[in-house]
């Protein structure tokens, strides 16, 4: 074998590692991209909703309001509703609280007999401003932010509230 | 048939060895010999977990046939499976249970390799392989049941984005990966779909043959005799011996039960299949649909169970740090103890060990059904006072006795043991409590009960303590 011959091997060999690292990077980084796409904030897109005419929530009681995510795709199909519980304390003073309990998130119901919220999972309870009253919740129940606009109520939603991001 | 009809087939399988090889390859593995102490019932596990796996992916092909992976369609695709496609019932109900049968036998395979000292060495890479498994087949789990695009999936979602919100630093992140965005939608189903049918199952299906390709090499762990202590220098000698004097061939002689079990697994899903149909799916998928008790399949019920007993204080710490010890802990168990004793008779600690773990998963399921510290959301309504509780009661007391029920202080209290379990019973509660005591705890709540302080009139707390003052033994 004569040296140009091996260094010629050499070469193509050292070729042939680096046009697959090269495919491998070029096909890699965008995967990598497009799965941890989702993570990043950017994508959050929280934005104000109506909740409808402030009519529809007589003053002191609690109510169960729905809106559209704003963040959707055409196939969400009915997981687009989000559910929330809108408190009319008096005047243009509403409260606004997530269904999720803070516990893990499952949907919290209003008894307004005993005004409290309790959760089916595992036993977490509310007053009805949302602070907390036994069970194992961390907190009270996520408050939206909200504001009265031209008779109707709108809340800044659109995200799945939990611990790290309360709303 | 003479042996001359038999020709063409002999010559056909002739054909096709000489250009593949596939008996001269297969026939070694089938036939190595193994110790004549593993033909045993106790050594059937694996090889029913396999087949049940191999059942799960026929079934699995089956449903992607049909099942729709996106949000808005998922949920009748099911419907239609159940109800109109030609067996559709009977596939999904097959994969049901054969995902319980699988976690189940995986765990017994899993109890009995460690019971019988296979993770010592030279097995310690087979055991943690198998670990490898064990979680993958946990994580097929978790996805199949969200693939049952119904309310149970839905809020599961919901416990399981909480629970990763709570990593320190990155749970945010975490809660977009799993959610494949800001919330439980459309993108999070179909990424499900594809972990749990793509993904996973490819891992699988390596680790699977990587798990196999270690029990042929190293050998199936003979019967563990109390005092044949396994030293690192002495073991692997002495089981080839064994395996030489007293070595059976794999096919059929080992291989016989195997295939029992393998066939009773099997039918003993159909059976189920049969009888019990296909699960769910259950309440339309739509979150504002909010009268509902969301609850895992049976392998999480344990967790759902610890969730609701944990003190608060210790939860992030457990929820978070608890499965990584756990996870952390199975992988060192070969490392741990690789060596010395490994007949279960001679292992207190290890046998102990076994059953406090299971007496505690199979406690803490037990308590995920009954979920006594679950709200009874409708005994305000649904659930009679006992009689014995109304007669001779003066007004007032009467009185009190509607207070009980309006104000739902049954969802979380019995009478009569109608009502929620999460409070202590209010029969009997007079010898328990006096009346000021009573006025105190309904006032001012305290220890786990909501104070009831604003939400009772002074004559409406007066009826109901003279109601609870009537009740005793």
């Amino acid at each position: 074998m004569t040296p140009q011959s091996q260094s010629r091997r050499g070469f193509l060999f050292r070729l042939g590692i680096g046009l697959n690292v090269l495919g491998a990077a070029l096909v890699g980084i965008p995967v990598v991209g497009y799965i941890f796409g989702p993570a990043r904030r950017r994508t959050d897109g929280q934005s104000w909703i109506t909740l409808g005419p402030i009519g529809g929530f007589p003053a002191g009681q609690t109510r169960l309001a729905t809106y559209e995510n704003p963040v959707r795709v055409p196939w969400d199909g009915a997981t687009a509703k989000i559910a929330c519980w809108v408190r009319h304390i008096e005047g243009e003073r509403f409260q606004v609280f997530a269904v999720n309990c803070a516990h893990l998130g499952c949907p919290v119901r209003w008894f307004a007999q005993s005004r409290l919220f309790m959760c089916p999972c595992h036993g977490g309870a509310y007053y009805e401003d949302g602070s907390r009253a036994s069970g194992p919740p961390p907190r009270g129940l996520f408050e939206y932010e909200y504001r009265v606009r031209d008779g109707a109520l709108w809340v800044r939603g659109g995200q799945l509230p939990t611990l790290s991001r309360p709303v | 048939m003479s042996a001359h009809g038999l020709e063409p087939v002999r010559s056909t399988l002739g054909w096709l060895e000489e250009r593949a090889g596939l008996g001269g390859a297969v026939a070694p593995v089938l036939e190595h010999p193994v110790p004549r102490s593993t033909a045993s019932w106790w050594y059937v596990f694996g090889s029913a977990t396999l087949a049940l796996f191999m059942l799960q992916i026929a079934t699995g092909i089956c449903l992607a046939l049909v099942y729709v992976p996106s949000a808005d369609g998922a949920y009748q695709s099911l419907l239609y499976l159940n109800f109109q496609a030609p067996f559709g019932w009977f596939l999904r109900a097959v994969h049901f249970w054969g995902s319980n049968a699988m976690v189940a036998v995986m765990t017994l395979h899993m109890i009995q390799v460690f019971l019988w000292g296979a993770h010592k060495y030279p097995r310690e890479l087979t055991w943690v392989v198998g670990v490898f498994l064990f979680l993958c087949t946990l994580g097929m789990a978790f996805t199949g049941q969200i693939l049952r695009w119904d309310q149970d999936a839905y809020w599961g979602l919901g416990i399981g984005a909480s629970i990763a919100s709570r990593a320190p630093g990155v749970g945010d992140t975490l809660v977009h990966l799993l959610l494949g965005g800001p919330i439980i939608a459309g993108r999070t189903l179909s990424r499900f779909f594809a972990v749990h049918v793509f993904l996973v199952p490819g891992v699988l299906i390596g680790m699977i043959g990587l798990h196999l390709w270690l029990v042929l090499r190293i050998g199936i762990n003979e019967w563990p005799m109390p005092g044949r202590v396994v030293t690192r220098d002495t073991y692997r000698q002495r089981y080839e011996e064994e395996v030489r004097k007293d070595g059976v061939s794999f096919f059929p002689y080992a291989a016989r039960k195997d295939m029992v079990a393998c066939g009773v697994v099997v039918l003993a899903v159909v059976l189920c299949a049969l009888l019990f149909g296909p699960f769910g799916p259950h309440g339309v998928p739509d979150p504002t649909l909010i009268d509902t008790a969301p609850k895992p399949d049976f392998y999480f019920l344990a967790l759902y169970a610890l969730f609701a007993l944990l003190p608060p204080w210790t939860e992030t710490m457990v929820i978070l740090v608890g499965p990584v010890l756990a996870i952390a802990a199975l992988f060192l168990v070969p490392f741990l103890a690789g060596t010395g004793e490994k007949s279960w008779k001679r292992r207190p600690v290890a046998v102990l060990g076994v059953l406090v773990i299971v007496l505690t998963v199979a406690t803490l399921a037990g308590l995920g059904v009954a979920v006594p510290w679950s709200p009874k959301m409708d005994a305000w309504t649904a659930a009679p006072t006992p009689v014995r509780y109304v007669q001779g009661r003066t007004p007032l007391e009467l009185q009190g006795a509607l207070v009980v029920q309006n104000k739902q202080c049954r969802t979380c209290h019995s009478l009569g043991g109608e009502g929620g379990k999460r409070g202590p019973a209010l029969d009997g509660i007079a010898t328990r409590q006096t009346r000021d005591q009573l006025i105190r705890q309904v006032l001012q709540g305290g220890g786990n009960m909501p104070a009831y302080g604003k939400n009772l009139s002074p004559a409406e707390v007066n009826a109901l303590v003279a109601f609870m003052q009537t009740l005793r033994p």
